[in-house]
């Protein structure tokens, strides 16, 4: 054998671990039984301690390491040592999930508390479907940790339980509330003498104004295209109510070719076909076009409420970013303008079979004192779904502007969940019909059959639980 | 001697088998295993399915587009780095003609080796950053110069036109310092006399490529051709971080759509499985007809 058959075989070795093998070498399926280690730490109940905490057990947490760093987590954690002194926190951040987690879940050793969010998050309908996430509801009934003769559930802004509730469980807790619409630099339009526009006709006679003025009017991400889908269906809710948001979390035959998402469409596909949209956006990702948002190249972009610390670092001084709600498409709006998509985001979840179950249960409940929550929104500039929590916390422009929409929008606030119950219709399936329809490749007939097809398609996937929204 | 033999075979070969069983055999074993379940990845619960999960595969048109990319990326990236490699190489090690007679490089051969070389050094997340920002559409460095130039840009990535070209362009850059450096190293295995002998029979640069250098250096040719195929068909981490399939899956490969399946959007991992175990059957033939197509007589010269 001389060197060249060595160099031939071992290009056939290499063949042999090429592929896929970090997926296959971390699929290991297991003993096969169903015992965990449940709740192996039981503490005895008191008025105290109504959750039945160990005192001395220890809790480990797992927290996404993105937007919102891990600092205010270690803050909560040490507010937890603070009433458990002998408990021993383990605490890891990480900004991937799934790929660190998935063989502890299989393995039935999974940490205590998860913050399942990013890129890298798992799949809720998944977790859900295999039973893997504890029910949250003895949480809910439990006194609140420093609001005096309420429980955990009466101090929580409406709406968020429901977000979080599986076929009427209570199963994953998210912490912020996140309030989706339409940004805009105060101090831009103040010296270009722009006012935000509250019906589509006035938003389309103002985009004209600013293109006139040398700036683009839009800008969206066009590595993300959902980002945009976004704000298309909140213009479509308020036109034809709630009932809209419904019919498409319940994938109902033809939801998204209702007429309100036709009416919506369509005036979408105006920025789009009166070339709007700043150039060379769809090639953009979401960190680029909100630079280019901040820089003042695009007056409008559309995000949610983590938008200001997200851009933190390159905001000009000065810049004072503005939510609004989406235009009103007309006075047949069923909703008013004001109306705005609220929502409890950024998830946390004590697996089924943590060990220190109600641990983790507890370590919920001091996120959701007041003063966690406190600390929370001073720490990060982000609502929590505490209610009234922002109250003597002093907050930045951007977080103010967003408190201001929420009250204004009151009970006509609206939500939509598919992204929640389906993860790949909207990352997936919605996100690639945008893409193509605010790049101006498809028109609004083709986007809404592109994403009935894929509504359709996950309606049909058998291996897929499916979920009913609560109305 | 005769009677230690034995025990000291054992000994050395043991350890590593054990290891390569355990790490690499077993993980593909098991993957066979799992593609016929429903697993989904986050309890133990995992049912037999039979080929369900390959009937389903059968007709996932996702999976057949991404398959169909690969397909252009295995017809593409194999001929277009080979081909420059050894042009690159020929020229690095046998290009110069002026001046002193012999056999020798272009001037600032030793140079160019250098730079050919340093995308090898990068590590691939850093070529896919450093491309992304490239291919920006508003302020990167092909748009500026297109625009310096007066020509308009396309949007790059982001337009399923011209998405695919461009991650090609890069498989093709970040791959190609390497071949050069393997083929230099070939070519200078080859026996000076037989291209002095070529030259004094006045042949050219290219008839001495097509008809010495390749034949002499067929058996690299052709490992790099089964490396090559091997990437075409992964293309994982590059298509990952600087597009993840998109725009609309005008970039999505096989790769990507497995790692989506179990990671991404879902937790399909049995699914998942069976994609892994199609891509490993892909990959084994692709391996196998390029090293039976690619059989001549081998040309010894030593």
């Amino acid at each position: 054998m001389n060197r060249r058959d060595i160099l031939r075989r071992s290009a056939a070795a290499g063949l042999l671990a090429t592929p896929a093998a970090g997926l296959l070498a971390g699929c290991a399926t297991g003993g096969g039984d169903d015992k965990g280690d449940a709740g192996t730490y039981q503490g005895t109940r008191s008025e105290q301690n109504p959750l039945g905490v160990k005192e001395d057990a220890p809790l480990e947490v797992v927290i996404f390491n993105g937007g919102f760093g891990e600092e205010y987590a270690k803050a909560h954690e040490a507010m937890y040592t603070e009433k458990y002194p002998k408990a021993k926190i383990n605490h890891s951040a990480t900004q991937e999930i799934s790929k660190t987690l998935q063989p502890r879940f299989v393995d039935g050793t999974p940490p205590d508390v998860v913050n399942n969010s990013g890129a890298g998050q798992i799949d809720f309908n998944g977790l859900v479907s295999q039973n893997a996430l504890a029910d949250l509801g003895e949480l809910l009934a439990a006194p609140s940790l420093d609001i005096p003769g309420k429980t955990v559930r009466d101090t929580l802004l409406p709406g968020a339980v429901e977000v979080g509730s599986y076929d009427g469980r209570f199963l994953v807790m998210n912490y912020t509330y996140t309030v989706y619409g339409i940004w805009h630099s105060t101090k831009l339009f103040t010296e270009r003498n722009w006012e935000y526009a509250k019906t589509w006709d006035d938003h389309v006679a103002l985009c004209k104004q600013i293109k006139a003025a040398g700036i683009a009017p839009w800008t969206y991400a066009g590595a993300h295209p959902r980002y945009m889908s976004w704000p298309l269906i909140s213009t479509a809710i308020k036109f034809g109510g709630p009932q809209v948001a419904t019919a498409i979390d319940n994938l109902e035959p033809n939801a998204w070719k209702s007429d309100a998402m036709k009416a919506a469409a369509d005036a979408w596909h105006q920025i789009v076909k009166d070339k709007y949209i700043l150039e060379g956006s769809p090639g953009l990702d979401h960190k680029q076009s909100q630079t280019a948002w901040c820089q003042g190249k695009a007056a409008f972009i559309s995000c949610g409420s983590w938008l200001e610390s997200e851009q933190k670092d390159v905001t000009p001084a000065g810049f004072n970013m503005t939510v609004q709600p989406t235009p009103s498409l007309g006075a047949g709006d069923k909703l008013p303008f004001e109306a705005i998509r609220g929502t409890a985001g950024e998830p946390f979840m004590v697996p089924a079979k943590a060990k220190n179950l109600a641990g983790g249960l507890e370590y919920f409940r001091v996120m959701l004192s007041k003063r966690g929550a406190q600390d929370f929104t001073k720490k990060v500039s982000s609502l929590t779904v505490v209610a009234g929590a922002t109250e003597g916390v002093e907050l930045p422009f951007g977080l103010s502007t967003v408190v201001k929409a929420l009250d204004a929008s009151g009970a006509n606030g609206f939500n939509w969940v598919y992204n929640n119950y389906y993860r790949k219709l909207e990352r997936n399936l919605v996100d690639a019909a945008c893409g193509e329809f605010f790049s101006g490749r498809i028109g609004p007939a083709e986007f809404l059959d592109q994403c009935q097809k894929g509504a359709d398609s996950i309606a049909q996937d058998s291996s897929i639980k499916k979920y009913k929204r609560a109305v | 001697m005769r009677h230690g033999k034995y025990p000291l075979i054992v000994t050395f070969l043991v350890p590593p088998v054990l290891l390569y069983v355990v790490f690499v055999v077993s993980p593909y074993l098991q993957a066979f295993q799992i593609s016929t379940t429903d697993w989904l990845g986050y309890s133990a619960d995992a049912n037999y399915v039979g080929l369900a999960n390959f009937r389903t595969l059968w007709n996932d048109e996702y999976v057949w587009n991404a398959l169909q990319n690969n397909a252009v990326l295995l017809a593409l990236v194999p001929v277009l780095t080979i081909a420059l490699g050894l042009f690159f190489a020929t020229m690095l090690t046998m290009g110069g003609r002026k001046g002193r007679a012999g056999v020798s490089g272009v001037r600032g051969s030793a140079f160019y080796r250098t730079v050919y070389f340093f995308p090898q050094v990068l590590s691939v997340v850093i070529i896919a950053l450093l491309w992304k920002e490239v291919y920006h559409p508003n302020k990167g460095l092909l748009t500026s110069a297109l625009h310096a130039v007066g020509l308009a840009a396309p949007t790059w990535l982001g337009d399923p036109r011209t998405a695919f070209w461009c991650l090609l362009a890069v498989m093709v850059w970040s791959n190609i310092g390497f071949y050069v450096v393997l083929f230099g190293a070939a070519m200078s295995a080859i026996p000076k006399e037989i291209y002095e002998a070529v030259l004094l029979d006045g042949a050219s640069r290219l008839t001495t490529l097509r008809k010495v250098t390749i034949p002499l250096l067929w058996d690299t040719v052709q490992v790099a051709w089964v490396y090559l195929a091997i990437f075409a068909l992964d293309g994982f981490i590059l298509v990952q971080l600087m597009t993840n399939g998109g725009p609309n899956f005008s970039t999505d490969v096989i790769g990507v759509r497995m790692y989506d399946t179990a990671f991404g959007s879902e937790t399909k991992f049995g699914y998942a499985s069976a994609i892994g175990v199609v891509m490993f059957f892909l990959t084994l033939s692709v391996a196998v007809l390029a090293l039976r197509a690619g059989k001549r007589d081998r040309i010894e010269f030593s």
